[in-house]
């Protein structure tokens, strides 16, 4: 285990220039030059921003520059925010708001999500079984700006018992973290329950039942462990998400976190802000499912890595 | 599972249909007959079925419409704003109310679920294709083979799926409206099927493990038949969730394009372009619901639907039964 752990570790190098390769080619794919909405330029400042950000040079050597800025992570300016480094102005002070109201949410859902799950499958066709279905079927089938704004206009503008949003106090985290919560907590209830009613009538519950086991534990301990599997499929790939913020909750409860940066380093082609973005959203997701394939295995013993 | 192996290939369709019209003459024996008939008794799958069929009546009448539209080269009235009316609500002339600029929201609701609905099955599909067999060849095979695919996905999953869904839109920017909605379809298709093939990929893992696959190895089976004898049924609940999962997270990718703007050009409408305008809209003043709940409505009602269908299909489908 520790040795496929470690070479997981050295995979994450190919990996991520991998990523990097391709945001490279992606971003030069799209036609047009990032500086087109700045008409009232001079040819002299346009040619001087051309050297700046490395769009004289050919392209392999653009790709190495800009590699080299992120593994130095010395950074480089952005296009949009001129002035400001990527990695120190933008990305380092975005990064730990994103995390944290990340970590509230997805703590919540796999909370909310496990609970849901687990009380629907124990009584299937159960009035908590309908319940929390049409609660999830809320969660997945509405757009996350509907229910933001929603939850903005009744329990910050309407009641007034949250602020409307902005950042900073414990207070300004609930909304935003309950409506980032909200599809993955559903997603999870989802899975939860399917996964524990295919395995309810597997032969070790069975057993486990008839050699006297409280229920409690049969459920929990048992049952929810395999059921747990596809969970942990869906969990790695969400927190890289969800840890990197998401542009709709951060603009309507004007957050300043990263999910922004996605979104307008794209609209603007802004080079320097999509590689790093890029390259921060991979590493995250790497790690991340590293840490899922070791949670497979210590979920179920029965699967091995050579 | 050996003795019924050659026959139940080609029985289950004309035991199926066999068993339908002929009804208690002849029972249904093959496994998709049994299924069928679980399927048959299940009431709030044929609701859900009932529903989606409400549904893609709605769209045809909003297909049809649009394609009238075509046909006489006019635009129809609920594309054009109506003079000197506000947002009124739902009466008898306008069952859904109209929007800022007196456009029918019931016309708007039911071409806009074409393109949603359009954007959520391509979707499904791709990640149905793609994803499952991705996700089984890489668990089944193992070792170095399943490390290789497994980074693939990383390298694309690594890639934020709105960074290029924005590129690629930004590339096809000056199209026509039709590029432009295949465009968004293959986009959104294209990265949906990787949370299909993971999935799938750990439950292989897991059922390449299983004494009942392992005894099949034992008495000599190949690896076609164990993947599609003793691990596809096994694997057809996860799946057909999963499908049925893509669905609404592809209508709401698309529904989150609207809101940057970047979803299906202003004569047109989605369901997210409309629930889009109507939060611009919001304010604690005066409350249009109907802008707002209508989209909404039909976009939870279709889903909730294709779940119901989606658990229905899950439950008949499960060999071990309840």
């Amino acid at each position: 285990m520790v040795r496929y752990i470690l070479r997981r570790v050295l995979y994450f190098v190919p990996s991520l220039i991998a990523i990097y390769t391709a945001a490279f080619l992606v971003m030069h794919a799209a036609p047009g030059s990032p500086f087109v909405e700045e008409k009232n330029l001079s040819a002299e400042a346009i040619e001087q921003r051309k050297v700046e950000f490395y769009l004289d040079e050919p392209m392999w050597k653009q790709y190495l520059l800009y590699g080299r800025d992120l593994v130095t992570l010395r950074g480089h300016t952005s296009i949009k925010y001129e002035n400001r480094n990527v990695i120190t102005d933008i990305l380092a002070p975005a990064f730990p708001v994103s995390l944290s109201l990340g970590v509230c949410a997805l703590g919540l859902a796999v909370v909310v999500g496990t609970a849901a799950g687990v009380a629907s499958a124990a009584r299937p066709r159960s009035m908590i079984d309908y319940v929390s279905m049409a609660g999830a079927m809320i969660g997945i089938s509405q757009p996350s700006f509907v229910i933001a704004s929603l939850l903005a206009l009744v329990f910050a503008v309407a009641l007034g018992w949250l602020p409307v949003g902005g950042w900073g106090s414990p207070s300004q985290i609930v909304l935003p973290a309950l409506a980032l919560a909200a599809l993955p907590a559903a997603y999870i209830a989802r899975l939860v329950r399917t996964g524990m009613l295919e395995v309810m009538s597997a032969d070790f519950i069975r057993t486990a039942r008839a050699k006297g086991l409280p229920e409690r534990t049969v459920l929990l301990d048992h049952a929810l462990r395999n059921a747990w599997l596809p969970v942990l499929g869906y969990l790695g790939p969400a927190a890289a998400g969800i840890f990197t913020g998401s542009f709709v909750v951060e603009k309507i409860f004007a957050i300043p976190g990263v999910g922004q940066h996605f979104v307008d380093s794209a609209l603007h082609r802004d080079h320097p802000l999509i590689l790093t973005t890029v390259v921060l959203y991979a590493a995250l997701l790497v790690v991340f499912n590293l840490l899922v394939d070791i949670g497979y295995a210590w979920l179920d013993p029965r699967i091995r890595y050579e | 599972m050996s003795e019924p192996g050659p026959t139940s290939g080609s029985a289950p369709a004309a035991g199926g249909r066999a068993g339908g019209p002929a009804g208690a003459a002849r029972p249904a024996l093959s496994p998709l007959g049994l299924a069928l008939g679980r399927f048959r008794r299940n009431r709030l799958a044929l609701a859900g079925l009932a529903m989606l069929a409400v549904v893609a009546a709605g769209l045809a009448g909003g297909a049809a419409q649009e394609g009238a539209a075509l046909v006489r080269g006019q635009p129809e009235p609920y594309r054009t704003p109506q003079a000197g009316v506000h947002p009124q609500g739902p009466s008898l002339d306008h069952p859904f109310g109209t929007d800022a600029l007196g456009r029918d929201m019931l016309a708007r609701t039911m071409v806009g679920g074409c393109v949603s609905v359009g954007v959520g099955l391509a979707a499904a599909a791709i990640s149905v294709a793609i994803g499952t067999f991705w996700g089984i060849a890489a668990g089944y095979a193992g070792r170095g083979v399943d490390t290789f695919m497994m980074r693939v996905v990383d390298v694309l999953y690594g890639l934020p799926y709105i960074l290029l869904v924005i590129l690629m839109l930004v590339l096809f920017a000056e199209r026509t409206a039709w590029v432009r909605g295949v465009v968004l379809l293959l986009a959104i298709g294209g990265v949906s099927w990787l949370t299909m093939a993971r999935v799938v990929r750990g439950q292989v893992l897991a059922l390449r493990e299983a004494e009942f696959v392992q005894a099949a190895r034992a008495i000599g089976s190949g690896p076609a038949r164990i993947i599609l004898k003793e691990m596809l049924p096994n694997l057809a609940g996860t799946i057909l969730v999963c499908a049925t999962l893509t669905v609404p997270l592809a209508i709401l990718q698309e529904s989150f394009l609207s809101f940057l703007g970047l979803g299906v050009p202003p004569p047109l409408a989605s369901w997210g372009t409309l629930a889009a305008y109507a939060v611009d809209a919001l304010n604690p003043v005066r409350v249009y619901w109907w802008m707002l709940a209508m989209p909404c409505a039909a976009l939870g009602a279709t889903l909730l639907a294709l779940n119901f269908v989606g658990d229905g299909l899950r439950d008949a489908l499960d060999p071990r039964g309840k």
